[in-house]
């Protein structure tokens, strides 16, 4: 089975994201970052099917030249290659620009299944993986847990909401977005990451894609959040705090 | 200028979600600029109840390969109907799974984006989502022409707030030429994961641990100070992802909708999948080092600190104020 999984680079998770002087976008500088975690598990998703099945697994990435560096750590984790499609527009691009780019790039290797993460820990739009599918115009599901290779194709088993499931049936080729938890996430071993150093790491541009960048949606203005609730932040020391508190819940709020 | 306002049920009713989403809707247009649409293959009652609401009419998009989800069938009959609505200006959903997994693709396919998740409709106008995991609000304007595609967040508009039900909204019917062979996947009836031992929806005080915990050997310390409260312990996803927990204590989205007295959010940074299932709690405390966690803005008391420290010191606090 030829496998594409399309991984985006975000910020770590604990960093400290301040908004661009623009407004439109968050400062980049001095931000860490990471692969996207729902990501990670369609590569974990990836590198079991091959594991059983055998096959190929390509990993694919959009961005600036950054990206080179998450598609390394699949490489090492696995990937058999690995294609990053630069382009330093994307935040600026809407789902469908996103999509354009990223279903340009997997066409010609036409693979049997495309995985990507439910969404991205950035933007979340939960988008990408969906409309991937409509412009190559293959069957899709969301939110996958698990995946197995049928003789007809594929059985999935997918999250509905409040602790519920279904199994779906599709054929292949199909883009499957992964929820994450269906699968441990590995670390990349040593002799990977030397191995990953040999592997084919191709770059092509948006251009060159002929994915153009025109929105239909404009992300016009970063601000924070307003408080929903005036939040009395207890001081001190944590033993302080902690009696601060007690105090609180039995006096004021009358829960304890 | 005219709203379509796409209803999802459930059970054979329609969806909470669903009306809050006309309580959107009802921010881009007054009652009769929009149309309800329910859809399925049985259709009769959902509209009789959509008609009773502050709609200007209701369209049945019925068909009998509509009988069980699926998003090649919604996105086939929906594209059709749209096609067959003349100045549509939005069309809007309720953020469901559901919607989820066909209207980004729907949007598409008449080459518009869905802008999703949408907690908040200001003038313009502008749709305003979370990002950065709810650190940061953006603000969205469609640029396009045709119409905007718009999903809104649970919970964010009121529906307790729509205007009183008039006279009963017409309703017409609309039958899509859906195609079997169209529908390229085959979905199985929905089941449980596993047997529900724990009712969280009826625990009168939570504990909740996220992230901050680092591993599952830590675990003990807010087991303990779950005892002295006399609570149940709950987690955020990727407790239960992790296996430290089983899924069936996982609070959000994709586990159980709480509302206890009191819910105390250890070391949980409070993305916005967490926080539709336990933002209607009568009292929030948030505990987390980091101070712009949005945990914080929706908790009433708040203690911005190391959880390592702060929440023995928080049991040994709870036992003393017992005796």
């Amino acid at each position: 089975m030829k496998i594409v999984v399309a991984i985006k680079q975000v910020p770590e998770r604990d960093a400290q994201v301040r908004i661009a002087p623009n407004g439109k976008w968050i400062d980049e500088a001095d931000l860490q970052w990471a692969m996207n975690e729902p990501d990670a598990y369609a590569l974990e998703e990836a590198l079991q099917l091959k594991e059983k099945n055998g096959g190929e697994i390509i990993v694919l990435s959009a961005g600036p030249e950054r990206v080179g560096s998450n598609l390394r750590e699949a490489l090492a984790k696995g990937a058999d290659r690995a294609i990053a499609v630069i382009c330093d527009d994307l935040n600026a691009r809407d789902a469908l620009g996103v999509a354009r780019l990223l279903a340009s790039a997997i066409k010609p290797e036409n693979p049997d299944l495309v995985l990507t993460g439910l969404q991205s820990e950035d933007v979340g739009l939960g988008q990408t993986g969906v409309i991937v599918a409509e412009l190559l115009g293959l069957p899709h599901a969301t939110m996958i847990l698990h995946v197995e290779k049928t003789d007809a194709g594929l059985t999935v088993k997918r999250e509905l909401e409040e602790g519920w499931f279904q199994s779906i049936e599709l054929p292949t080729p199909a883009v499957l977005t992964m929820q994450s938890g269906g699968n441990k996430l590995r670390y990349a071993t040593l002799m990977g990451i030397k191995k990953a150093k040999t592997k084919e790491l191709r770059t092509a541009s948006a251009t060159e894609l002929g994915a153009d960048g025109v929105s239909t949606v404009v992300l016009e203005q970063i601000s924070a959040p307003k408080k929903q609730k005036s939040t009395q932040i207890l001081p001190g020391t944590a033993k302080e705090a902690a009696a601060a508190l007690v105090e609180k819940l039995k006096t004021e709020a009358r829960v304890l | 200028m005219s709203v379509l306002l796409v209803l999802e049920e459930s059970g054979g009713r329609i969806r909470r979600a669903s009306w809050e989403a006309l309580a959107a809707a009802r921010q881009l247009g007054p009652p009769d600029s929009i149309t309800a649409i329910v859809i399925g293959a049985q259709t009769e009652a959902l509209a009789a109840e959509a008609a009773a609401r502050p709609v200007g009419k209701v369209i049945r998009v019925e068909h009998p390969l509509l009988a069980q989800y699926t998003a090649d069938g919604f996105c086939a009959a929906l594209h059709e109907l749209i096609q067959n609505q003349d100045g549509t200006k939005y069309v809007v959903f309720p953020h469901t799974y559901q919607v989820r997994d066909y209207a980004p693709a729907l949007a598409c396919r008449v080459g518009q984006v869905l802008i999703g998740d949408v907690v908040a409709i200001e003038d313009g106008p502008r749709f305003m989502r979370q990002l950065m995991q709810g650190r940061l609000n953006g603000s969205y304007r469609p640029s396009g022409e045709g119409p905007c595609f718009v999903s809104v967040q649970a919970g964010a508009f009121r529906a307790d707030e729509l205007d009183a039900s008039q006279a009963p909204a017409p309703i017409t019917l609309f039958t899509p030429t859906i195609d079997a062979a169209q529908i390229r996947t085959k979905p199985g009836e929905p089941f449980r994961g596993s047997e529900q031992t724990v009712d969280l929806g009826s625990a009168q005080r939570i504990v909740s641990v996220g992230r901050g915990i680092k591993e599952a050997q830590n675990l003990p310390i807010v087991e303990e100070l779950a005892a002295v409260l006399g609570a149940e312990l709950a987690a955020s996803r990727p407790i239960c992802d992790n296996g430290w927990l089983p899924m069936e204590r996982q609070v959000g989205s994709s586990g159980q909708t709480v509302a206890p007295k009191l819910y105390l959010a250890v070391g949980i940074s409070g993305a916005i999948q967490h926080l539709v299932g336990m933002k209607g709690s009568q009292c929030i405390v948030a505990i987390n080092k980091d101070p712009d966690a949005p945990i914080f803005e929706v908790a009433d008391y708040g203690i911005v600190g190391d959880l390592f420290e702060v929440v023995p010191a928080l049991t040994e606090a709870v036992k003393a104020a017992k005796q």
